[in-house]
């Protein structure tokens, strides 16, 4: 019998908070974490605002702040998230000796994470200095100078996306299976996904699960920008992440990070640790249809729910509530309703469907754990958060998405969706534990 | 839980020695070494001028016309990829979309995608017209770029960047619409994806995969940072056959460079059923984590590479003294490939003296995320063929590493091969192959 799996804690870093329960809060109220970006000056850019994560010191989580002073964003991040949730969990961090009841090689990590951001002074400095107009054509050797003079070395190797997983490593002496993905927008939901997995084969007891990330970068806007992904509701941020709605215009772009501490039964009972949740099932696919658009039909989000729904081995009427990926683009929105009505049949307009990314922006790497997050919190507190900003309803989408207030009801299955650019998508479903 | 036992049913391999696993294979035995002066770019002011670059291709030819568009899409690590993908199901028999589309005998739906991906770095000389058009007073401008700089980058510029992209575009090609991860463990990646897939597989999650890694390291990027870092060698610019020199002890630095490495994997009972060539059985997973301050090395006991190790061998049911073959990372870092020499030393005991160790990169080079890939292709040509090739440059070994450096060729049989990684940022993995029965 495979080992049922469980949360036993969360920790989160995000525009609505650096903890889990401001977030829920600034949820239930119906809050925006968007405003005009001041990470780097991005006012001429097509988007020129975004959801960030302000006013977080990750020094605050550590005692030895000195062995992640080089971190990215995404992984200082990381570690308030990991040493909250870890405190929930009852799990030491920073100790050669724990007594936390955790073997640390069945303690792992499994991330979906990010690139940190390029050391954007130098990094444009050294193109400037070493491209040839005239010859179309760069100068290695400028080039080179100015990257040897002015990058850091520890700054470079912090860009690279397994660098979160080695500080979550560094905090909690993790020895266990430790990989890190990066499946685009639906990385920490497949994280999340495979950590149950690992522990269901019984290769671990305990998974530190989650998401870390920051595209809040000039190559990042500028990507998204030209992809025409990003919403350019430059004179409302506030409103300007609408799914579902007719007048939506693109995502915005948000960061942070969010974990969560899987935990096998019989780990959580011997170590007598509060339960919030069960972990029942998880699928995966590849929509095989085109590198910039999903398939017309959501084959692939279909395949995904459908392979989540069979793994947990219930049917799509035990579900309560849909936590949609819901981005605010076209795209995303029209087809993934299409999706759910396909899976849901009968049920699909029954079932309040909403998209916390019209608060917080969409996290990309992180999105699908901090999302889950709030699934989680449904289900703790019998209540759907709202979908914000739906004041013009799209006449074709016409599911129940809990619009613009928060409801009252009793959400016991929940089913997280995330997609990702390229095609991959995950879902996973968690339920009240009994 | 109730868990199948998986094999490998196909290959394919791009590397520095060639554009398939024949001619991986062949230099490997010859002691060929695909490292010399980086061409991609002009090293000048380079710490490192060497790497492994990967002979020519053309990418159309690994592409089905329907698709051929798509190329102006592809990063040099997607195109790697395609490649090795393209040879490894061809190998195996199966019959895609992407191999033949009138005669496809995979159930789409039932075969997943796997792949190891390291960051894929922009191309500077595509970017460069933006940001020559954004200057103020001979600075960049960011506002400038903003306003009219973007105009003049291509507007699926991101995409081919996005690490998922390999996976994505292959599972495009071959029409694979089951589950698709991509494992971006830097120098792990190839077996972390593996490892991954094999799992899928033994758990029915599907019933083929393809699994491996890609990348292409040989950019200026890529190169500055291992260059900063100190891990690639400034030494022996100008003898590159010698530059990369595991568990040696004049070893100076690692070499870096490009390739792919792709798998099939599927249960022994299907593979049986279809009849197909079995390479070999992944009989073993261990996976952990160093912890070390100093980020871009291994701890100095190699403590996460041990426990991989163990916990494979244990998965496997085996003792160090089945192991035949093991093919460490072994890259060429005094340092790193001392503490690795040390775990491998507390995880297999009196054995660790006596068992053949043949590392690859002083031939291949470090090629990211597709060296442990290639490395277990290695090891299953080694396995089919009965022999072991001579390590090269390992003329003196290092002091305190006491393994069995392969000195000179051997004929033997191959039971069990051990293949291991480890990455800057601590990740692990170990992996048992089998001799099929």
């Amino acid at each position: 019998m495979a080992e049922r799996v469980l949360i036993t804690g969360m920790g989160l870093v995000c525009p609505l908070g650096h903890d889990v329960e401001t977030l829920w809060q600034a949820m239930l109220t119906g809050k925006s974490g968007m405003a005009k970006t001041t990470i780097f000056d991005a006012s001429t850019f097509a988007s020129d605002f975004s959801a960030e994560v302000k006013n977080y010191d990750p020094a605050e989580y550590t005692k030895k702040p000195q062995l992640h002073k080089d971190s990215n964003r995404g992984s200082g991040f990381a570690i308030g998230a990991t040493a909250q949730a870890c405190e929930q969990a009852r799990i030491n961090i920073e100790t050669d000796q724990p007594a936390d009841g955790i073997d640390r090689s069945r303690l792992g990590i499994y991330l979906g994470a990010g690139e940190g951001s390029v050391d954007n002074d130098v990094f444009f400095a050294a193109l400037v200095k070493a491209w040839d107009a005239e010859a179309g054509e760069m100068d290695w050797g400028r080039w080179a100078e100015v990257a040897f003079g002015q990058m850091d070395p520890a700054r470079e190797l912090e860009q690279e996306p397994n660098m979160p997983a080695a500080h979550i490593a560094m905090l909690t002496g993790a020895r266990g299976p430790t990989r890190s993905c990066l499946t685009a927008c639906a990385a920490s939901t497949q994280a999340v996904g495979e950590a149950m997995m690992l522990i269901r084969k019984g290769d671990a007891d305990v998974m530190i699960a989650g998401g870390a990330h920051s595209m809040i970068h000039p190559l990042g806007v500028m990507g998204f920008n030209r992809l025409t992904a990003l919403s350019t509701r430059n004179d409302s941020p506030e409103t300007a992440s609408r799914p579902f709605s007719a007048s939506r215009d693109g995502f915005i772009l948000g960061e942070g990070a969010a974990i969560l501490i899987l935990e096998s039964l019989s780990s959580a009972k011997k170590r007598g640790v509060p339960i919030l949740a069960e972990v029942i099932g998880y699928g995966s696919s590849s929509d095989a249809f085109r590198v910039t658009d999903m398939h017309e039909e959501g084959r692939g989000a279909i395949a995904a729910m459908t392979a989540a729904l069979v793994d947990a081995g219930i049917s799509y009427k035990d579900i309560d509530h849909i936590n949609t990926h819901g981005t605010s683009t076209v795209e995303n929105d029209s087809i993934e309703t299409r999706a759910i009505k396909a899976v849901f049949k009968e049920e699909a307009k029954n079932t309040p469907a909403n998209s916390v990314k019209s608060m917080f922006g969409h996290l990309i790497g992180a999105a699908g754990a901090a999302e889950l997050i709030t699934c989680i919190l449904a289900i703790r507190d019998n209540i759907v958060p709202p979908t914000t900003n739906l004041n013009d309803p799209d006449p074709q989408l016409d599911l129940d998405y809990v619009p613009n207030e928060p409801r009252k009801m009793q959400v016991d299955v929940v089913m997280n969706e995330s997609f990702g650019f390229g095609g991959q998508n995950n879902v996973v479903i968690v339920k009240r534990y009994e | 839980m109730s868990s199948a036992r998986v094999v490998i049913t196909g290959l394919g391999a791009i590397s520095p020695l060639g554009l398939t696993v024949a001619s991986l294979w062949e230099g490997l035995c010859e002691g060929r070494c695909g490292i010399g002066k980086i061409t991609a770019f002009d090293p000048v002011g380079f710490s490192c001028k060497l790497a492994g670059q990967v002979p020519d291709f053309k990418i159309q030819s690994f592409v089905p016309k329907t698709y051929r568009k798509a190329t102006k899409l592809m990063s040099r690590d997607i195109e790697l990829a395609i490649v090795a993908a393209d040879e490894a199901i061809r190998s195996s028999k199966l019959i895609t979309k992407g191999i033949d589309a009138e005669n496809i005998n995979v159930d789409p739906t039932r075969m997943a995608i796997n792949l190891g991906a390291g960051l894929i770095s922009c191309d500077l000389v595509e970017l460069a017209p933006s940001v020559a058009a954004s200057i103020t007073d001979g600075r960049f401008d960011i506002h400038k770029w903003g306003k009219d700089g973007f105009e003049l980058v291509t507007p699926l510029w991101l995409l081919k960047y996005l690490p998922n992209m390999s996976a994505c575009h292959i599972g495009i090609i071959h029409d694979i619409q089951g589950p698709s991860n991509t494992i971006t463990c830097a120098e792990a990646s190839g077996h972390l994806a593996i490892s991954e897939a094999s799992q899928i597989i033994a758990r029915g999650g599907a019933v083929y995969a393809l699994a491996g890694g890609a990348e292409a390291k040989v950019n200026p990027i890529v190169m500055i940072r291992q260059c900063l870092l100190k891990r690639a060698t400034s030494e022996n610019n100008d003898d590159p056959t010698t530059a990369c020199r595991p568990f040696d002890a004049d070893a100076k630095g690692a070499v870096f460079g490009e390739g792919a490495g792709m798998i099939v994997l599927e249960t022994i009972e299907n593979a049986q059923k279809r009849d197909a060539k079995i390479y070999a059985e992944i009989a073993g997973l261990g996976q952990s984590n160093n912890i070390n301050p100093a980020y871009e090395h291994l701890e100095p006991d190699g403590k996460g590479i041990q426990i991989a190790i163990e916990k494979a061998m244990a998965d496997a049911q085996i003792g160090p003294e089945d192991l035949d073959l093991i093919i460490p990372h072994g890259t060429g870092i005094a340092d790193d490939d001392l503490a690795e020499a040390k775990a491998i030393e507390a995880a297999l005991g009196k054995a660790a003296t006596k068992t053949a160790v043949w590392p690859t990169k002083s031939m291949l080079s470090n090629t990211g995320a597709a060296t442990g890939a290639l490395d277990v292709i290695a090891a299953v040509c080694a396995m089919s063929e009965g022999k072991i090739p001579a390590a090269k440059n390992c003329d003196r070994k290092a002091n305190g590493c006491n393994l069995n450096i392969v000195k000179q060729p051997q004929q033997t049989k191959i039971r069990y091969a051990l293949c291991c990684s480890y990455t800057y940022g601590g990740q692990t993995a170990a992996l048992v192959l089998k001799q099929p029965d």
